[in-house]
């Protein structure tokens, strides 16, 4: 299987993903930002970092680089796409995931270890996981704060599309969502890194799991 | 040479969303000595020099603002 991780610049999460790809025994694609399609990919990952220096909003400018057209067309037709951190706010401003992520509740920027439940094993990013387990994971941002309308929120919850939840919350997200997924739930959106713990040398390999979730879903 | 118009976009957060940032700044205004202030929000200015404000509008709901959860107002500056 290959998997497609997105590089914009200011992109600084896509090296140790392509690793994890690896580790999980699939083949890592980079799609440069300007790349007009998608090498045939079998999936994409979007990558944490700070694209377009975070100018006007995080992920604002990356959503119309020319790679997005094609990330957009593939994730309509079905796709599996997982946006981390930076990703995840990409693919909201995107229009691919609902909410927004704003800045984070106490004003700084959150660098650390958290403890999440995987809420939905039915997405191609959750797979490999139990229903209900937990995972330590590390989050690193400054607008992790998810933000949705009662509306929206009240619909994520009824059709269990928060994928993620975190049992502290580090950033003041509504309802204490670390992930959600789309309505076809084949596009998820994380704010936790699982390629930051993808090898024991990293102390810790349970990333591995979100990852070769895909590899799971895909039969191989 | 074409026209050239000063357009001035104001995005702030929606009303009724969190903004911490305006919180934080309401909370230091008295430190100061300065009472009586009762809301802050933190906004963003954006000027621009266009040829025609026809597409403006079109901007701010694309890329200026995310209308998720901001609010915009746009006005060509004389």
């Amino acid at each position: 299987m290959n998997i497609g991780v997105t590089i914009f610049p200011g992109s600084n999460c896509d090296r140790d993903a392509m690793r994890a790809v690896e580790l999980v025994g699939a083949t890592p694609v980079q799609l440069w930002h300007a790349d007009p399609d998608l090498k045939n990919v079998d999936a994409v990952i979007v990558p944490g970092g700070f694209s377009y220096g975070d100018y006007l909003r995080p992920g604002a400018i990356a959503r119309f680089a020319s790679v997005m057209g094609e990330v957009e067309r593939f994730a309509n037709a079905g796709g599996p796409v997982l946006g981390v951190c930076n990703g995840f706010q990409v693919l909201t401003e995107a229009h691919l995931l609902p909410g927004a992520l704003l800045q984070n509740m106490n004003l700084r920027f959150v660098s650390k270890r958290v403890r999440v439940r995987v809420e939905a094993r039915d997405t191609p990013w959750t797979a490999a996981c139990e229903s209900g387990e937990e995972l330590m994971l590390p989050v690193a941002h400054n607008e992790g704060n998810y933000f949705a309308d009662a509306d929206t929120l009240a619909r994520l919850e009824d059709e269990s599309r928060v994928v993620l939840r975190y049992l502290e919350n580090p950033n003041g997200s509504a309802n204490d969502i670390a992930g959600v997924c789309n309505e076809a739930r084949n596009v998820v959106g994380i704010m936790p890194h699982p390629e930051r713990v993808s090898d024991d040398l990293l102390g810790s390999d349970e990333g591995l799991k979100i990852l070769r979730s895909v590899l799971v879903g895909a039969g191989v | 040479m074409p026209e050239t118009l000063k357009i001035r976009v104001l995005v702030r957060p929606k009303r009724g969303i969190l903004d911490p940032q305006g919180e934080a700044v309401r909370g230091a205004l008295p430190a100061l000595g300065f009472d009586g202030v009762k809301t802050v929000h933190v906004g963003r200015l954006i000027e621009m020099e266009v040829e025609s404000a026809d597409e403006v509008e079109a901007m701010c709901e694309r890329l200026l603002a995310n209308p998720t959860v901001e609010e915009y107002e746009w006005e060509v500056v004389r």
